[in-house]
């Protein structure tokens, strides 16, 4: 009776946090048919806004992937002066609220900005445009590979890649041979949390983008824009898509469980 | 394929973990690094493999200097106490792996990786991975993948050290047999001097840092040059600043010549001899190893006042 007790709670409160508001955004879509939903999600401007999410999903996860083996592999195998630094500072964007990243960003890159003068007499437009919507979804999805792989890396230890050594690899031979297939689940791990985040940011870029419909604007900026002009199906539609894809996202990390070697 | 360790020190921040140490292991002998551990066995295996670096000191395989060589570069074999098994590979390809880091051909690398498996009684468990295993076939598969690329030392670090002590024992008849059929340069450490008696042809004893003493185990044994090889490699009494080895004390139930008077405070019949542990008038712990026939002989019992003397003993200069 107990442990019911205990599962009952823990159902309702997910029940109330996560299933009832989703249950809500599905219901709101269809409650005037197909065809509304429909119309919102094939409009040019909201294509363009998934598009646009995906072209920056698709830039910033390889990127945060490569660095976050990288600083996972610096800050386990090796001592360094500034180790500590760097192993702080790969969590600053989980403690920043995103609209800070968005205003240093702006501080940064912006007409009065330390790299603004140069870039716009370069002519390379970095804000309301790609460049920095892109590096804002970086910097805030930048910590989960790298917190993925550090314990994963710690648990296996260095004996394989020393063993691998002695018979005759070198460097890259055993990075690519023995530490990456032991690391490989945390990496897809990390690979899917990354585009979760990069697929739902919205504060950094929101700040930086200027959110110009059909040119700037993400998925969420779309969300939240057709729910201002009292477009509300729109609105509901392209949340659906969003929580669908977060629910794929989902599928593919319980899919992507260690198998063979669980023992 | 001789092995030459020149005047070698490494320290770790504060930590001397060998101090000005030199040691020649001759091409096709079965050597074993024996201490305490702490002792720098270890870190001296781990040099000759070059997965440590010596603050000086050098390093010779097979006459070429090897210092400064990666370990990739040194044509070593090395085995770990916790096998270091590629745990996302089979068995096979575990041994394959050294011959695919060097690109040979795939027919060759099927060939010697099937002659390996059957040296080490494993090709049954060819496609199985190591987790499926047993701690000893992992051990054994280690050797395999270890020996693949023909190197011209193998080196093992406490390789029985995580096994049950009836595998421990096979294993290493396992691994003379193997060294005899191989011939290829074997060092091994261990902290277990039976281990060490039983497998290797030469033997270095060490102790924080330093090398003791060199030399098979009868001279090891019968000649220690110091007091810890005396007492590691096997037991030892104290008397006075004399030590002896408990077979070679006698027990007399009068007072004689050189004799220390004890108390017996327990008899152990072991078979076919027998331990007496006694407490001499001093304070000092003894303990005496006789043939059942002398004990016989004796009519020892617990508590009888007796004169221990020692037959050959031994004293060493202060170190």
């Amino acid at each position: 009776m107990r442990r019911f007790g205990l599962r009952g709670i823990a159902l309702l409160y997910l029940l109330v946090i996560l299933v009832g508001p989703l249950a809500m955004v599905f219901y709101r879509t269809f409650e005037h048919g197909f065809a509304p939903a429909w119309n919102a999600l094939t409009s040019p401007e909201t294509i363009h806004a998934f598009k646009l999410t995906l072209i920056i999903t698709a830039i910033a996860v390889p990127v945060n992937t490569v660095f976050g083996i990288l600083c996972a592999l610096l800050i386990v195998r090796h001592r360094f002066p500034g180790k500590g630094l760097l192993n702080a500072f790969i969590d600053l964007p989980l403690a920043l609220s995103p609209v800070v990243v968005g205003l240093a960003l702006f501080l940064l890159y912006g007409r009065n900005g330390w790299f603004g003068p140069w870039l716009s007499d370069h002519g390379i437009q970095v804000l309301f445009a790609l460049p920095a919507m892109v590096i804002a979804t970086i910097f805030v999805s930048l910590p989960f590979v790298a917190r993925e792989v550090v314990p994963t890396l710690r648990e296996i230890g260095n004996e394989q890649e020393q063993a691998a050594r002695t018979l005759g690899a070198g460097g890259w031979q055993t990075f690519w041979r023995i530490t990456l297939p032991s690391i490989r689940w945390a990496v897809i791990y990390g690979v899917i949390l990354t585009t979760a985040r990069s697929l739902g940011e919205y504060g950094a870029v929101a700040v930086v983008s200027g959110r110009l419909q059909g040119q700037t604007e993400t998925a969420t900026l779309r969300v939240q824009e057709r729910f201002e002009s009292f477009d509300l199906p729109g609105a509901y539609a392209i949340s659906l898509v969003l929580a669908l894809i977060a629910v794929l996202v989902l599928v593919a990390m319980s899919l992507a469980k260690p198998k063979e070697e669980a023992a | 394929m001789s092995i030459e360790i020149r005047n070698v020190t490494k320290r770790f921040g504060d930590f001397t973990a060998l101090e000005d140490v030199s040691l020649e292991v001759e091409g096709g002998s079965l050597t074993a690094l024996l201490g305490p551990s702490g002792s720098g066995k270890s870190t001296l295996l781990r040099i000759i493999a070059g997965l440590e670096q010596p603050d000086t000191g050098e390093i010779a395989i097979s006459g070429a200097l090897a210092t400064a060589l990666a370990p990739q570069k040194r044509n070593v074999g090395f085995v770990f106490q916790h096998y270091a098994a590629f745990k996302h590979m089979t068995v096979r390809n575990n041994v394959a792996f050294g011959l695919k880091v060097r690109k040979r051909p795939r027919a060759e690398i099927r060939e010697r990786v099937d002659q390996l498996l059957a040296l080490v009684q494993l090709s049954a468990f060819a496609d199985r991975y190591p987790a499926q295993l047993s701690g000893g076939q992992r051990q054994r598969m280690a050797l395999a993948r270890a020996l693949a690329p023909e190197p011209q030392v193998l080196l093992l670090d406490e390789p029985f050290g995580a096994l049950d002590a009836r595998v421990r024992a096979e294993l290493r008849d396992w691994l003379r047999r193997l060294h005899e059929e191989v011939h290829v340069t074997t060092i091994f450490v261990t902290h277990d001097q039976a281990e060490a008696m039983d497998v290797a042809s030469q033997i270095a004893v060490m102790n924080t840092g330093r090398i003791e003493q060199v030399g098979d185990a009868m001279t090891l044994y019968d000649e220690p040059q110091t007091e810890f090889v005396m007492r590691f490699v096997g037991e030892a009494n104290r008397i006075g600043d004399r030590f002896v080895r408990p077979h070679d004390l006698d027990v007399a139930l009068d007072p004689v010549d050189g004799g220390v008077e004890a108390m017996i405070d327990r008899i152990s019949s072991l078979g076919f001899e027998a331990r007496v542990e006694l407490a001499a008038a001093d304070g000092d712990a003894l303990t005496v190893q006789l043939t059942r026939e002398r004990l016989e002989e004796l009519e020892l019992e617990r508590g009888q006042i007796v004169w221990v003397r020692p037959g050959r003993d031994r004293v060493f200069a202060e170190v």
